[in-house]
């Protein structure tokens, strides 16, 4: 054989060997990726089959919220007035009423009355409790309605017919001493029995 | 003779390398996939173990509904209690 044909043996031999070593690696590392995306899609699986429930429960939790809104602007608007119920929720939350409420576009274009910097919020809530108190009626440029020297005179014009503060005629006194309708003399009772009133008469001593 | 000198040549400087150069390539792809697959099979392992708390939703749900009835309930009162705004 000449030595020609036989380096070209050499050669293929080569070249085969080179890829058999190759492709033998890549298979062991694509045999790796195959586990890998296994175990992979078994996570997936898992995330897929736990969130599946998700969305609905989300949606009806998401429907009953919207509910509760709905009711409680409502409710808030129907009691305290659109531009009261604006004050309000600035009061609470400073900074709030420039989002409005949701059901009531108009909110957004209100100027919230300072509530919040005449009552706390606990007056606040016991004042909206009351007859309609007179919070924040006037501009919210005015001076404030409450006074604080005098708070109880200013809560009681809150009620000016409705509350009675005393009782109107209270049980009279026992009269006493020498003009006294009924009168007791020590020296008659003193060791007897005790003398009935005039209404009633003793047999032993008429 | 000469023709298969160059030949061999050939096969030796030019066919080997490429194919060597090729199989390495494709070698050195795959292996940098096995890490990769590695991590997303932990990330999907970590957000399936994160899902486990998914069933409190219901939980939550039962809670949004009594919640939402007492303020139905209580809303219902003051609206019986309290007298409405003027123009409401």
């Amino acid at each position: 054989m000449p030595a020609a044909g036989v380096v070209m043996i050499i050669a293929v031999v080569l070249i085969v060997a080179a890829i058999v070593v190759y492709l033998l690696a890549t298979i062991v590392a694509l045999r790796k990726i195959t586990a890998g995306l296994d175990d992979a899609i078994g996570g997936v699986g898992e995330i897929i089959q736990k969130s599946e429930p998700v969305a609905e429960v989300v949606a009806d939790i998401n429907a009953n919220l919207d509910a509760g809104v709905d009711l409680l602007e409502g409710l808030l608007v129907k009691k305290a007035g659109l531009t009261d119920a604006v004050g309000l929720i600035d009061g609470l939350y400073p900074g709030a009423a420039a989002a409005g409420l949701r059901n009531f576009p108009d909110a957004k274009t209100i100027k919230a009355p300072r509530i919040s910097e005449v009552y706390t919020r606990g007056t606040l809530t016991l004042a909206r409790l009351g007859r309609e108190a007179p919070i924040a009626a006037a501009s919210p440029n005015g001076p404030a309605l409450r006074n604080p020297a005098y708070g109880s005179s200013a809560a009681r014009t809150l009620y000016p017919d409705g509350r009675e503060l005393h009782a109107r005629a209270l049980p009279r006194s026992p009269v006493i001493g020498t003009d006294a309708p009924v009168q007791y003399d020590p020296s008659e009772e003193v060791g007897g029995p005790r003398r009935r009133m005039p209404a009633t008469s003793s047999p032993e001593r008429s | 003779m000469t023709l298969e000198w160059i030949g061999d040549v050939i096969l030796l400087v030019v066919l080997l390398p490429v194919i060597i150069y090729l199989l390495h390539g494709v070698l050195g792809a795959a292996n940098s996939i096995v890490p990769s697959v590695g991590r997303i099979a932990r990330a999907a392992r970590a957000g399936s173990a994160d899902l486990d708390a998914v069933p409190l939703l219901l939980t939550t749900q039962d809670q949004v509904v009594k919640t939402i009835q007492s303020a139905a309930n209580y809303g219902g009162s003051l609206d019986v209690i309290l007298d409405d705004a003027e123009g409401a």
